[in-house]
């Protein structure tokens, strides 16, 4: 099949990026970085620079890919990275608008590739339990039930990969934030320092410029992991309870 | 000819450990905050250990080429970590996980290193929980075991198919957290390109900061490379896309020792390969050939039927399969270990019987396990077992809860639903068990220089069993090497720290420069990819699954002429000093050129099979590997020498606790 593309190209942070129309011949079995490879051979044998984006594990684990798709962060399928979309599900002749993702937060890079530290200091400020290495009882005296366990552990599922602040109208980091601050406090060994971990978490969120969360849950619908919206009123909780009353 | 000293403590094998620790050289806590350790790769292996040194008060630098840490590799791992925990009361111990991985390593391992892995394996489970790695439990909030290949007990914890993720994600945290304390600095982006030497120790690093494309110096006490395993090199493998080899070459091109580089795995459960511009392999866990059972048809005209759609799997009758696991190996069945699973599917595969287009891929049937925990469950809940619509409803359920995500990965890349159709899967590269060369302290030949997890070479022979590598990385990162390193550091207390402006830095940052110079300024018509592919066809060609002494003297000399015209043809577009993806691949793959020629030299010259390493001239008149103990129960350790030929030292394993057998999974 023959595929019109229009990318976004920007050389470096300092610069303006622009669209640019490139075509491209694919096939259904291939995935979309496997047709953008294509591209970037065809632009290397033309000597010309070719298209930067990021990737690496390309079955949607490391949260590495980031790009939009005709307006969607990682595309049209839903629970799919850009890394897992095939081309089985465009036609011939269609038109794909590739963008990176943007936010204040992620400033471009170059083409498709952001910066994402923000989301690692996020995580600095107190997505963590305070345990040293050694310190740790044996793990079975820790008891956990399953539909704990379970729930934890699709809360921890996140794979930063930021595709919700790219959805959300305001850019905020709310579902990435609260997905950590669940998983660990959801989990006996992290409910400890839930209310200190909420606080540092929001404050780091609202300093690295993330916008604020108006409710329009654009960035579950995008999320690839299925990371829910509840987590957001929890840690809201979470974190009202926090204010009241402590400092720190 | 470098003497090679593994510095194995003395002492009765279960005691080494814990004797050692106890005569171990201290850092007193005052001494620690002078002592600066940097730390390259930020993975299981180097997370976990640049957040312990960091937390025992050492000054810490950590260095990844990812945006982030929690990007490694280690995210992709799915299976699980094992550990002698017995928790399941089926007579683990720490000498049955230390028997089973020597076995499975096929003799080709270190005891001493070996029975420590072991024994700290606990620990880390233990750690891990504490962090709050969402383990899966069972009903009363005990941990959760499954089975994985190649032992007989249920060793093995898991977070659903994401184990990998969810313990780099806590080791992520926990440095994460020393970050926040200041004791860790982090450089994201940065890729170390070369190691710097002063009086022969290593004391520092060059490293590109990936953004900018500057190159800049740092300087410590000592390095640590926890830089992961170089399976890329046949470009198409498990491994994620950015996974290379650099770090670890550049200590071989400053006198670090290669070792056993020949001994690379084949993962049997990977998804077979569909076209040209593929770019990767997916595997399928192993720990789905605990319920799927591996098949193809017994008749050619079956196979030819399929392949030409005529037929689909689940039309070949019962009677008409061939469960070629089963039958060959009745003791360990689906279960044998994963160099013999991956060199049956290729035998049944080069007798014809390969069942899609390329004649490929074998079948992984879940049928059975459906219908079978299908009925389990209508017997636990009083419904009728004998109505095989429920039944298999039922035991979809099941399946889907224990696999769902591996069959939605699965579903996503092939559109095959294998709830209804079996999967075709097919033997892919995965892990290497070569490395480093690394003695007790895991410190290479270079003193100061320090390789942990899949870098190094240390702990799995020549084989590595399901589930041990997340095990190794995070026993290297959290229980080893923060004791292991004081036995260098000790020495050092008065050593004030390194200038990088040293006549040492400065040249090697100049080496550099002069080596990603070149390679921009060749401007010829190819890209790097297309070099990377073709060296990969290469080396999976003459230097894969099975090898032979022809075919490998073959292979190098056609490696050598791509390698010629790789530095007259190659074309690296952009420049040195910005963000350029092209360029960090085209310096990665010119050291894959070198190690490929390595390995083929390793492979050439063992003239033996075990594990990994299957040569064609050495087996069994049933086609099993035949090792040869009286001149191949040894390490080799290869000193590289750019033109001239390499040299090989060796370490001699000597097993005081093991009978070496022939490992037979019949
Ligand atoms: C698909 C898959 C599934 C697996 N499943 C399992 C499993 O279930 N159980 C199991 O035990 N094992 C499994 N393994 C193996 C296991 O995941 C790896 O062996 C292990 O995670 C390696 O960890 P590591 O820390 O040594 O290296 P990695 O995780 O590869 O980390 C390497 C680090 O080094 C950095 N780095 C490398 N070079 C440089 C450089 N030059 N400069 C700066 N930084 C650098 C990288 O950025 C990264 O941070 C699996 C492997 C694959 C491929
Ligand atoms: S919450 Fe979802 S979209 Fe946001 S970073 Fe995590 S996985 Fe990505
Ligand atoms: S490349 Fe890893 S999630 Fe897409």
């Amino acid at each position: 099949m023959k595929l019109k593309l229009k990318i976004w190209r920007q050389k470096n942070s300092d610069t303006k990026g622009g669209f640019h129309n490139y075509t491209v011949e694919a096939t259904p079995e291939m995935s979309f970085l496997e047709m953008l490879d294509v591209l970037n051979q065809q632009l290397i044998e033309d000597k010309e620079e070719p298209v930067a984006f990021e990737h690496d594990c390309r079955e949607g684990i490391c949260g590495t890919c980031s790009m939009v798709i005709n307006g969607q962060p990682h595309g049209p399928m839903a629970l799919t990275t850009t890394c897992q979309l095939h081309m089985r599900h465009y036609k011939d002749g269609d038109t794909i608008v590739i963008e990176p993702f943007r936010a204040n937060a992620f400033p471009v890079i170059k083409d498709l590739v952001v910066d994402r530290e923000s989301f690692d200091r996020i995580i600095q400020a107190g997505g963590f339990v305070s345990v040293s290495t050694g310190q740790a009882p044996d793990g079975n005296s820790i008891l956990i039930e399953q539909d704990v366990a379970r729930e934890a552990f699709d809360a921890a599922s996140c794979i930063g990969c930021g595709a919700c602040v790219a959805a959300c109208p305001n850019a905020s980091a709310m579902l990435f934030t609260s997905a950590k601050a669940t998983h660990l406090g959801y989990l006996p060994q992290g409910k400890v320092e839930q209310a200190k971990r909420v606080r540092r978490m929001v404050a780091q969120m609202d300093k690295e410029g993330f916008g604020n969360c108006s409710n329009t849950y654009a960035c579950e619908a995008e999320c690839p992991k299925g990371i829910s919206v509840e987590y957001i009123a929890k840690m809201n909780r979470d974190y009202f309870s926090a204010m009241v009353g402590s400092e720190d | 000819m470098i003497q090679l000293d593994a510095k194995i403590p003395k002492g009765p094998l279960a005691d080494k450990w814990t004797r050692y620790k106890s005569s171990v050289d201290l850092v007193a806590p005052n001494n620690k905050r002078k002592l600066e350790i940097i730390v390259v790769g930020t993975g299981l292996a180097g997370a976990s250990a640049a957040a312990s040194l960091a937390e025992l008060g050492y000054k810490v630098k950590a260095f990844t080429f990812h945006d982030s840490p929690r990007r490694a590799h280690s995210i992709a791992a799915q299976g699980g970590i094992n550990a002698a925990k017995n928790y399941q009361n089926d007579g683990d111990s720490v000498y049955r996980l230390f028997y089973d991985t020597v076995k499975g390593g096929d003799y080709r391992s270190r005891e001493s290193n070996v029975h420590r892995l072991a024994e700290v394996s606990v620990n880390i489970i233990d750690q891990c929980v504490a962090q709050g790695v969402p383990f899966a439990r069972e009903y009363g909030g005990t941990l959760a075991n499954r089975s994985f290949g190649g032992v007989q007990v249920s060793r093995t914890f898991y977070a659903r198919g994401q184990t990998g993720q969810q313990l780099l994600i806590g080791a992520y945290q926990a440095l994460s957290r020393q970050v926040s304390l200041g004791n860790v600095e982090m450089y994201n982006r940065h890729e170390m390109l070369d190691v710097v030497k002063v009086d022969g120790k290593a004391r520092g690093i060059i490293a590109r900061n990936l953004v900018s494309g500057k190159l800049e110096r740092f300087a410590a006490h000592c390095v640590v490379l926890g830089t992961g395993g170089y399976g890329n090199v046949y470009y198409l493998s498990t491994n994620a896309m950015n996974c290379n080899v650099s770090a670890a070459w550049r200590a071989v091109k400053r006198g670090a020792l290669m070792a056993n580089p020949c001994f690379c795995q084949i993962h049997p459960t990977c998804i077979p390969v569909s076209g040209t511009y593929q770019s990767k392999l997916t595997l399928m866990s192993e720990s789905l050939r605990n319920d799927g059972r591996v098949w193809v048809p017994k008749k050619m005209e079956d196979v030819e039927s399929i392949r030409q759609g005529k037929k689909k799997p689940t039309d070949i009758a019962e009677q008409d399969r061939d469960y070629y696991l089963e039958r060959k190996y009745p003791a360990f069945g689906n279960l044998v270990p994963r160099d013999v699973a991956s060199r049956a599917a290729k035998e049944v595969c080069d007798e014809g019987r390969g069942v899609n287009k390329t004649g490929l891929a074998v079948y992984l049937d879940f049928k059975d396990a459906i219908m079978r925990y299908g009925k389990a469950e209508a017997h636990a809940n009083g419904m009728d077992y004998n109505d095989s619509v429920l039944v298999r409803k039922l035991g979809t359920k099941v399946v889907e809860a224990k696999y769902g995500n591996l069959f939605e990965i699965y579903e996503k890349i092939t559109g095959d639903n294998p709830y209804v159709t079996p999967m075709r899967i097919y033997p892919a590269i995965h892990y290497t068990m070569g490395g480093l060369w690394v003695d007790y302290n895991l410190e290479t030949t270079i003193p100061g220089l320090f390789a942990i997890g899949e870098a190094n070479f240390s702990d799995h022979g020549a084989n590595r069993l399901g589930a041990s590598a997340l095990m190794q990385g995070l026993a290297d990162g959290y229980f080893v090497l923060p004791y292991t390193i004081g036995h260098f550091l000790s020495k050092d207390i008065r050593t004030p720290s390194f200038s990088t402006d040293l006549e040492e830095f400065r040249t090697a940052e100049d080496e550099v420069r002069n080596r990603l110079s070149s390679l921009l300024n060749i401007k010829g018509d190819r890209s790097v990819e297309s070099f990377h592919r073709e060296l990969g066809l290469l080396l999976w060609d003459y230097c894969g699954m099975s090898r032979n002494a022809e075919g490998l003297k073959k292979g190098r000399q056609l490696l050598k002429n791509l390698k010629e015209e790789y530095y007259k043809n190659v074309f690296v577009p952009g420049e040195m000093e910005e963000f350029n993806p092209e360029l960090e691949k085209a310096a990665r793959v010119a050291d894959f050129f070198e190690l490929g020629e390595l390995m083929m030299v390793d492979a050439l010259h063992r003239n033996e099979s075990c594990g990994g390493h299957f040569r064609e001239e050495y087996q069994t008149e049933e086609g099993e590997a035949l090792r040869d103990d009286e001149n191949y129960a040894y390490v080799s350790a290869w000193e590289w020498r750019d033109e001239e030929e390499p040299i090989e030292h060796k370490e001699p394993l000597v097993f005081e606790n093991v009978e070496l057998k022939t490992r037979s999974y019949k």
